[in-house]
């Protein structure tokens, strides 16, 4: 394929998948506005006053860019990892994808790039919410995009290699459950981990979603539990990761083809 | 220049499974070349292998000339499918199924809506282009698998049962739109368990049975060399074909 044709694939990966997901906006959308509004109304104005401030700042301000995270995080990964598993097991429309000379990484650029859209926008969605219960401030709007970008793309390949791998549908449901909520609600949403007692602020400190956290609550407040440096660093060597393991998987076949 | 060319195909799957025994076959450019054998045979299997959709154990495919190891996105450029299952996504609107197929072989939109509201059009389907595919009745189903597989013009065309559950009057419809294929060009590759059409279609036979080709050739060639069995008096008869197929196919 040309360079074109390529181009031309993945519009085509990717106009498929955001038509879909505004045709059931109810479900791709809906709920991550819904839960955040309502951890907004519960830990900000309900329990936010009593807490007072967290680094400087009112709870509920330091609470958005992690529920902004949350939704960041289990959208993109939600998106790609079904979308893959759905196209294999319910009637296995990624064979129309499969037959075609569309190379692996153009199959991995398209499907992240879907779940890539559907957490960001979800994630502005969450801002926009959170500005009926606070103000926005931005440190460094950069920073916003940057991690806002990268830890989309993660996931979302994170995702799609869960969705290649999953041979039912509770293999797409396990680790979202059992490892990536833990994770996120253990990675700082809620509270600063200079605040947790000796070993469970070393636990936190190994939880990988805690420096992505940190990261994008640096670029709104400024501050951090970690250095950006390190947060931007493990982001970059997760999408490295991942993204070898998504593109060989697909070229391979791998959970794909018989 | 021939079409599709299998030397030596072997295809054994992960649970022990010999779908291919070394399988060699040749499909002539221009031909409508019958692939026959009984469930379970290894037809689809080998169409898997071609279409790039199963991994073999070892052998080589070459479509054109081009082996699909060595250069698996330029050889499925030449080949359409159309499967067995339906495999559309039913949500999706028949018009959209078609053009984003042509998506994925690299055509723009504004080339691949006329070409696809015109491939509707042929099949009968161009009223129907803008309702969602779900409600499509089974021979529309399987007539937009058709049109999807051809949307990017391919010089090889392979039918996995194309016309399994479809009636009478379609069914010839269908083959009547598949032989002006032919005329222009395109080579096909038919499954079907419809033998009396695939005897007055196809150029050329090969019956698979256990994953070995058991016949191949002409469809004459095929017929003479194994319709030799006597007319019992008072049973029903098939057609030619059938009968060969019977007989090559039977358990002994």
């Amino acid at each position: 394929m040309t360079p074109r044709e390529q181009w031309t694939a993945f519009y085509t990966i990717i106009r498929k998948d955001v038509v879909r997901m505004f045709r059931i906006w109810p479900q791709t959308f809906l709920p991550s506005v819904v839960t955040s509004s309502l951890y907004f109304l519960i830990f900000g104005a309900f329990l936010g006053s009593r807490i007072g401030e967290v680094h400087g700042v009112p709870y509920i301000m330091f609470v958005v860019p992690g529920l902004v995270m949350l939704a960041v995080v289990t959208n993109s990964y939600a998106n790609t990892s079904f979308v893959m598993f759905s196209s294999k097991f319910f009637g296995r429309s990624i064979d129309e994808i499969l037959v075609s000379p569309t190379p692996a990484w153009v199959l991995v650029a398209g499907y992240v790039a879907g779940g890539v859209i559907r957490g960001v926008l979800v994630g502005l969605l969450v801002l926009v919410v959170s500005l009926l219960f606070t103000s926005l401030v931005i440190h460094n709007l950069l920073v916003v995009l940057g991690f806002l970008f990268l830890t989309s793309v993660v996931l979302a390949l994170a995702g799609l290699v869960n969705g290649v791998y999953a041979k039912s549908i509770d293999g797409i449901n396990i680790v979202p459950t059992f490892v990536l909520t833990p994770l996120v609600y253990l990675g700082g949403v809620f509270y600063s981990a200079q605040t947790l007692p000796g070993v469970w602020g070393m636990i936190t400190k190994v939880d990988p979603i805690f420096y992505i956290i940190n990261g994008f609550r640096y670029g709104f407040l400024g501050v951090s539990d970690v250095p950006i440096l390190y947060s931007s660093l493990l982001l970059i060597a997760l999408a490295v990761v991942f993204l070898g393991m998504a593109v060989y998987l697909i070229h391979k076949g791998l959970g794909l083809k018989q | 220049m021939n079409a599709l060319e299998i030397t030596n195909l072997v295809k054994t799957y992960a649970s022990g499974t010999k779908a291919l025994k070394s399988v060699s076959l040749t499909v002539p450019q221009g031909d409508f070349f019958a692939l026959l054998g009984p469930n379970g045979a290894g037809k689809t299997t080998m169409i898997g292998v071609t279409a790039g959709l199963v991994n073999k154990t070892s052998g080589t495919v070459k479509i054109f000339g081009i082996d699909n190891s060595i250069e698996p996105e330029r050889s499925r450029t030449m080949i359409g499918l159309v499967p067995q299952e339906i495999n559309f996504n039913p949500f999706e609107k028949p018009l959209d199924t078609v053009v984003n197929q042509a998506g994925y072989y690299g055509i723009p939109r504004h080339i691949a809506i006329p070409r696809a509201e015109q491939i509707l059009r042929d099949l009968g389907l161009y009223e129907k282009r803008l309702g969602r595919s779900m409600d499509l009745s089974g021979g529309m189903k399987r007539r937009l698998m058709i049109a999807r597989g051809i949307i990017h013009e391919p010089k090889l065309l392979i039918l996995d049962e194309p016309t399994a559950g479809v009636d009478v009057e379609l069914r010839r419809s269908m083959w009547n739109y598949l032989k002006t294929l032919t005329t222009k060009g395109v080579t096909i590759l038919l499954t079907t368990h419809y033998l009396e059409e695939a005897e007055q279609l196809c150029k050329h036979v090969a019956i698979i049975n256990k994953g070995e080709i058991v016949a191949n050739g002409t469809m004459e060639e095929v017929l003479q060399a194994h319709d030799t069995g006597p007319v019992e008096e008072g049973k029903y008869r098939g057609g030619r074909l059938e009968e060969v197929f019977l007989k090559l196919t039977q358990e002994k």
